[in-house]
């Protein structure tokens, strides 16, 4: 499986760990990322706030770059994500200005193929399945809230592989790691993006509301596709808390970084130590607990083979007691299984010295009644068939 | 109260037509709005504003242009979508809200030019080296909205996480990015 690769400026600079584990992704998956050549900036929020035009003629260059080799696009960036998928929409849907944005970046384009985000490749094109299977280090214990923030899932005419409301994609492949994932109310909130450089009082109050929600619902670290978003949450939180006089001490992890340290990744390999909030100690934490549940499971799986045999046990005495039973005074039970009188004659008659029918029904009734009914039906049944063939 | 009370006047057509070209522009029409204010109680940002996503909409549908343009909601939007995704009408309030940025922008309105120098800085690392270029931005964004020291503690850690590179990274085709920001720009003064 191949697709062509649009790291974005970000994962090359603040989100440096977003891109080593995107890349450790890919290799414990198994899919090919093609890196697209001499890629450009998308424009971000930028682009969009000054000017439409250019807010299209910046992905689509990368887009129409990626066209020529055929391959569909992977952005794990939300913005670029989000960029490129409303470049590909207008494109598709405005005639007019698909004739512009070519004219700009001298290129024909198409929009023929398609870009995904991180979320919606791992769950639609590898699939949950594939990804439980590679799980050596399941993060057992682990209690996060999955942030998809605005870029992901908005707006749905563009983005469209999840909810806008209560997505779970992200939710979902959290649980395949074995973590879990926990509800809470703030998923699609904003974070303030931009705001908390341009406009930083603003900001800071978004980036602490995130932060609240999610420590109030009971989880102890977050999970984010976007690096904006794990700036704000993660290199902002000390100044978030200074502003709203709160305490999270919450670690952020980028989904990629999650999905290779499950799979074995030391921590460091995937640069989880770069983040501002401290973020190994909890996996460490985490690793314990996995390590606890997994015995207690162990422990609670053989307390309950035990029972088992126990109960086999007490199957071979009531066995053992109805074969008593049908061989001493076998017109009782034969009454009970058959209420027409004269089919429970045959069915004396036949059990009569027949150690194999004895055993059958006796193990049926030890077990179940309905299906010891059924077979003592069809054994008169087949019994009477018989007569009637020697008759003839 | 009546000291927040916002003074009606007749529209010109001024008025009429330039709202007319930012409804073509956004893509949606302001007279689809009933009010319901879905959009301001879901905002996340509302907080901050003089005028919540729906009263934007109500100067809008008064023809008060503007007014809304020289609102600080249109610079405090953060473009999350929520108001566009909600909206019970279809109102595309999220495009607005980026149709009346940039038109202010035109207008050279930039409210308190926080986020227009922003990406104005933003901007200007793309067309020159076809990459964003963190640290030109930051300082680039201090020095013009004189607070030099803004970010400035951040700047040693993420450097120290390689997070941050002191020279800027630089595509091969630098000259197609000077090319497309020129053609943009000739596409602009057409208009």
């Amino acid at each position: 499986m191949k697709v062509a690769y649009y790291p974005g400026c970000s994962l090359e600079g603040s989100a440096i760990e977003y891109h080593v584990s995107t890349k450790r992704t890919a290799e414990i998956l198994g899919f090919e990322l093609v890196e697209i050549e001499d890629w450009n900036c998308c424009g971000a929020t930028s682009g969009h706030n000054t000017d439409k035009l250019l807010s299209i003629a910046l992905p689509a260059r990368n887009l129409a770059i990626a066209e020529k080799t055929g391959l569909n696009i992977l952005a794990p960036c939300a913005a670029c994500y989000n960029r490129f998928r409303n470049a590909e929409h207008v494109v598709r849907n405005d005639s007019n200005m698909k004739a512009k944005v070519e004219q700009v970046i001298d290129m024909e384009y198409k929009a023929e193929n398609e870009t995904y985000s991180i979320l919606d490749y791992l769950t639609q094109q590898v699939g949950l399945d594939k990804i439980a299977d590679k799980v050596t280090k399941p993060l057992k214990g682990m209690k996060a809230a999955c942030y998809y923030g605005c870029l992901l899932v908005r707006p749905q005419g563009h983005t469209g592989f999840d909810d806008t409301e209560y997505p779970q994609s992200m939710d979902n492949i959290v649980k395949s790691l074995g973590a879990e994932a926990v509800e809470w109310a703030y998923k699609t909130e904003c974070c303030g993006a931009a705001l908390a450089t341009s406009k930083p009082e603003v900001g800071q109050k978004m980036i602490a509301a995130v932060l609240k929600n999610a420590k109030e619902a009971g989880a102890e670290c977050i999970v984010t596709a976007c690096p904006l978003c794990m700036m704000n949450l993660d290199m902002r939180q000390k100044s978030a808390e200074k502003g709203s006089g709160e305490t999270f001490d919450m670690p952020v992890y980028y989904v990629t970084e999650l999905m290779a340290i499950a799979c074995g990744d030391s921590p460091e390999q995937v640069k989880a130590d770069k983040h501002f909030v401290e973020a190994l100690g909890y996996l460490r934490e985490v690793s314990k607990r996995a390590e606890e549940i997994a015995l207690k499971e162990k422990q609670q799986a053989e307390a309950k083979a035990v029972p088992a045999e126990e109960d086999e046990e007490k199957i071979q005495k009531k066995t053992q007691a109805f074969i008593k039973s049908l061989q001493k005074s076998p017109e009782k039970i034969a009454s009970k299984l058959i209420k027409d009188e004269e089919r429970a004659v045959t069915l004396v008659e036949l059990v009569k010295g027949d150690e194999k029918k004895i055993q059958k029904l006796a193990e049926l009734l030890a077990t179940d009644n309905d299906k010891a009914v059924k077979a003592a039906e069809a054994y008169v049944t087949g019994e009477l068939k018989k007569r009637e063939k020697n008759k003839e | 109260m009546i000291k927040d009370a916002v003074k009606l006047k007749s529209a010109t057509k001024a008025d009429k037509d330039l709202l007319a070209k930012l409804e073509q522009e956004a893509g949606t029409q302001v007279s689809l709005c009933y009010q319901c204010g879905k959009c301001s109680a879901g905002c996340p940002a509302s907080f901050a504003m003089d005028y919540p996503p729906r009263e934007i909409i109500r100067l809008l549908q008064l023809d008060m242009v503007e007014e809304a343009l020289n609102a600080n909601s249109i610079w405090v939007c953060a473009t999350c979508e929520t108001c566009s995704e909600r909206c019970p009408r279809g109102v595309d309030i999220a495009s607005l809200m980026d149709t009346l940025r940039r038109e202010a922008l035109r207008q050279g309105k930039k409210g308190d030019n926080q986020v227009a120098a922003f990406n104005a800085a933003f901007l200007n690392t793309v067309k020159m080296f076809g990459r964003t270029y963190e640290a030109g931005i930051l300082l680039q964004h201090n020095l013009a909205t004189m607070q030099p020291f803004k970010d400035a503690g951040l700047g040693l850690p993420m450097v120290k996480r390689g997070k941050i590179s002191i020279l800027p990274e630089r595509i091969k085709g630098r000259d197609q990015m000077k090319k497309i920001f020129a053609r943009v720009q000739e596409q602009r003064e057409e208009k």
